[in-house]
């Protein structure tokens, strides 16, 4: 009975409110998502077009004209610019291979079921993953400093030379991609983990049935199965590493000689150096078309998913 | 085929090695942020210092206003994650359980901002906030996250699809109001998405940096980021204080991580699915 009563009550209270209130089933969804639709306008959408106009503008303190393609034609004879954007396919080339190939192997490691301390060393490989770039990028900057650093160090201990680490073109480009499969080999290491736990072990009593050894098992169903997985990781990295910009930023600053030049780092140069935003823009556009043409281009190579 | 011993030993140690290329970067850190002048500069290097010199952490938090530099991080890093909860949960609960007019496009224009990557708005901003007198203050780092994330947006919508509509119903039956429903229903449900979205938001704002960089040009503004980076000017002379504030910036992600790990972990590989 006092339940009843409670509910009742607490009908009419409502009731009244209701009617009060501006708030119907109808128009109700539009007050929960057209704040945020407002700030997409403000935050998104409106610098999206504005950008694309600012790339066929020259800006002059408040004052912009428009230059037609004077920006894209001057991107395109610009031999930094080419540099750049080497420099980066070179990186995403060796680095997302590698430390895709780093974070299977420790997943697959990792999941070998009669392993002791697991906990631990999903811990110990994940924490980079939850450091900052800018503090990881520093840390390594001094390990790797060619007098005092502590790997050059180790590696006389084995007789070799002391390496020119951060300041030579090639060895520049190791840093940056020791500092990088470091910062995201564990966590691309749990999206592999998840997707081996996501395999049916039935597969692999039926494989172990017909006799299928480990490694053939491995080949046969562990690296098929894992297939979305692997596009997920590989068009994810690859766009972070058009993107890339904190480690070779703080390392070497894009140097020596341009060549730790990211597309990023030319664009932040540009526009926050130089204050020349409409070629940033247009460097901009550029990156996006790649990006898109890239990750098109990976998805169709893989086949529809 | 059952796992043999020398297979688990060539596991282990393989795993070994690389916990120590992962972990050894903290060990140098912590070791040489605990090290007198004379030792971290010594070649060939000592490894642990003979005393530990605590007050290292001390005196390198003062040689730059790192008081100020930390409470302009923890600012942006709560106020986004307010707005980041607020946001995602609103427009996740609107998409997710009701109908309306243009939603299917509405949807796709939110989705489509995944895509774009934050190169192309960089620019447009600056001069966005330029234009508000908002360069050089904290707003531009924290207002944007009031719009939520396409991404989370997604995530708790699929979260909240799977959820029977009864539920409302009946509290629209007891008279109960939309924003009530919302509030005093849906919320508490979704405080597990939240909690993920949470983690990884602060996880994500406290290492920022090309945000800081690009909009923060004052000291007493500066984050934890910029003031680390800050350090790399003056480069080999720095080195203990350069370890220690690295390792003082490292410590609230390590505490998050640890309280939510298992959200952390569940969150990322949710991403495959």
């Amino acid at each position: 009975m006092e339940q009843t009563e409670k509910v009742v009550n607490a009908n009419t209270s409502f009731r009244v409110k209701t009617r009060r209130g501006l708030l119907t089933p109808k128009n109700v969804p539009y007050f929960f998502i057209g704040p945020a639709f407002l700030l997409i306008m403000i935050f998104t959408v409106y610098p999206v077009i504005s950008s694309f106009i600012l790339s066929f503008q020259e800006v002059r303190g408040v004052e912009k004209s428009f230059v037609g393609l004077a920006n894209y034609t001057r991107l395109f004879q610009d031999p930094i610019f080419y540099k750049s954007l080497l420099n980066t396919f070179q990186i995403l080339i060796v680095q997302v291979p590698i430390m895709l190939l780093l974070s299977l192997l420790i997943a697959v490691g990792l999941h070998s079921s009669m392993l002791k301390g697991k906990a631990f060393f999903r811990i110990s490989y994940f924490m980079p993953a939850i450091t900052a770039l800018v503090a990881a990028s520093i840390v390594f900057m001094i390990l790797l400093d060619e007098n005092f650093g502590l790997v050059n160090y180790f590696l006389s201990l084995f007789g070799v030379n002391s390496i020119p680490w951060l300041t030579t073109p090639f060895w520049a480009k190791v840093s940056v991609i020791l500092v990088m499969t470091w910062r995201w080999a564990g966590y691309n290491m749990v999206i592999f983990l998840a997707g081996l736990q996501n395999i049916p072990s039935d597969l692999y009593e039926a494989a172990s049935i017909d006799g299928a050894s480990k490694v053939k098992q491995f080949f046969m169903i562990t690296i098929p199965q894992l297939k979305p997985v692997f596009i997920f990781t590989v068009v994810m990295s690859t766009i972070g590493t058009l993107q890339l910009f904190d480690e070779p930023f703080i390392l070497t600053g894009g140097g020596p000689n341009n060549a730790t030049m990211t597309i990023t780092v030319y664009l932040y140069q540009a526009g926050f150096k130089f204050f020349d935003f409409g070629y940033a823009s247009a460097i901009a556009y550029v990156l996006v078309i790649i990006t898109a043409i890239i990750s098109w281009i990976q998805m169709k190579l893989v086949g529809d998913e | 085929m059952r796992i043999t011993k020398s297979h688990k030993i060539i596991v282990y140690s393989i795993l070994v090695i690389l916990s120590l290329y992962f972990l050894f970067p903290f060990a140098w850190a912590l070791i040489t942020a605990l090290k007198t002048e004379g030792e971290a500069f010594s070649f060939p290097p000592t490894f642990l210092p003979d005393v530990p010199q605590f007050g290292n952490f001390i005196e390198a938090w003062k040689s730059q206003p790192f008081g100020t530099y930390f409470m302009n991080s923890v600012i942006v890093t709560v106020m986004t994650t307010i707005g980041q909860i607020i946001s995602c949960s609103l427009v996740a609960y609107g998409f997710a359980r009701y109908d309306f007019k243009y939603k299917n496009i509405l949807f796709i224009l939110l989705l489509s901002t995944m895509m774009i990557p934050w190169d192309v708005t960089m620019i447009p901003l600056y001069m966005e906030f330029n234009l508000f007198g908002w360069i050089n203050t904290l707003k531009p780092l924290i207002v944007p996250a009031f719009f939520g994330s396409a991404y989370n947006i997604f995530l708790l919508r699929q979260f909240l699809m799977n959820i029977p509509k009864d539920l409302e119903s009946a509290a629209r039956i007891d008279g109960a109001n939309e924003f009530q429903i919302f509030y005093k229903i849906f919320l508490p449900i979704m405080k597990g998405p939240l909690t993920l979205i949470a983690v990884l938001n602060i996880l994500l704002v406290w290492n920022d940096y090309l945000g800081p960089l690009i909009y923060l040009n004052d000291q007493s503004k500066y984050t934890m980021a910029l003031g680390l980076a800050s350090f790399k000017g003056v480069h080999e002379l720095q080195i203990i204080p350069i370890m220690a504030m690295t390792l003082v910036m490292i410590i609230p992600p390590v505490i998050v991580f640890a309280f939510a790990q298992k959200y952390i972990v569940e969150g990322v590989s949710g991403s495959i699915k």
